[in-house]
């Protein structure tokens, strides 16, 4: 499955916006890096059409070196979560669709 | 924060671009990622995380409202996976007492 980049949405940007290729590649930059900083003060993000990102606390739990056997707790955390907007979930089952056939 | 204040975000971290470019920019990134999940292809941002298709088998439901059972077919729904720098980052701010 080919993997879509930072710098092919850069050169996107670059050809359909005419942005010059230093100021595309800063523009995508700091998408990536304002979401993960708000993320990282505890704030969630909302992008409509495409989706939110959660935060999540989990309190600490049992676990196992899944090698030794032996016990060891999962320390309490916060993570993220992405939940699919609504628009995004309906297009890519569309290509669900074609893909079954 | 919603995809208005992201783009006033970004806009008063960078000098060269005016707030509608910022704005057609932010757009057109997140254009370009639901195209990329809509025909089938990864995402992958490193230190971000992956955005990923995930299979859902068949399944027999229930029309809500009439109880009637139906038949639901396969389908694709987007998977994120964050990346390590924003899983440890995002820690960091539970730690922080944030």
């Amino acid at each position: 499955m080919p993997a879509l980049t930072k710098s092919e949405m850069a050169e996107r940007l670059f050809e359909e916006l005419g942005l010059n290729k230093r100021e595309a590649k800063e523009i995508v930059e700091l998408f990536f890096e304002e979401i993960r900083s708000c993320l990282e003060n505890n704030e969630q993000v909302k992008l409509s059409g495409f989706g939110n990102f959660d935060l999540r606390d989990k309190s600490q739990r049992p676990g196992r070196n899944p090698k030794t056997g032996e016990e060891i707790p999962i320390s309490a955390r916060r993570v993220v979560t992405f939940r699919p907007g609504q628009k995004l979930k309906a297009r890519v089952e569309e290509y669900a669709g074609t893909e079954q056939q | 924060m919603t995809k208005s204040e992201l783009i006033e975000t970004i806009s008063a971290r960078q000098s060269q671009l005016s707030s509608k470019d910022v704005e057609l920019a932010v757009k057109t990134i997140l254009e370009h990622m639901s195209q990329a999940l809509s025909n089938g292809e990864r995402i992958e941002i490193r230190g971000f995380g992956s955005f990923s298709l995930h299979y859902r088998e068949p399944r027999r439901g229930r029309n809500p409202k009439t109880g009637d059972a139906v038949q639901l077919s396969g389908k694709y729904v987007p998977h994120f996976k964050p990346g390590k720098e924003l899983r440890e980052r995002v820690n960091m701010g539970l730690q922080m007492g944030l």
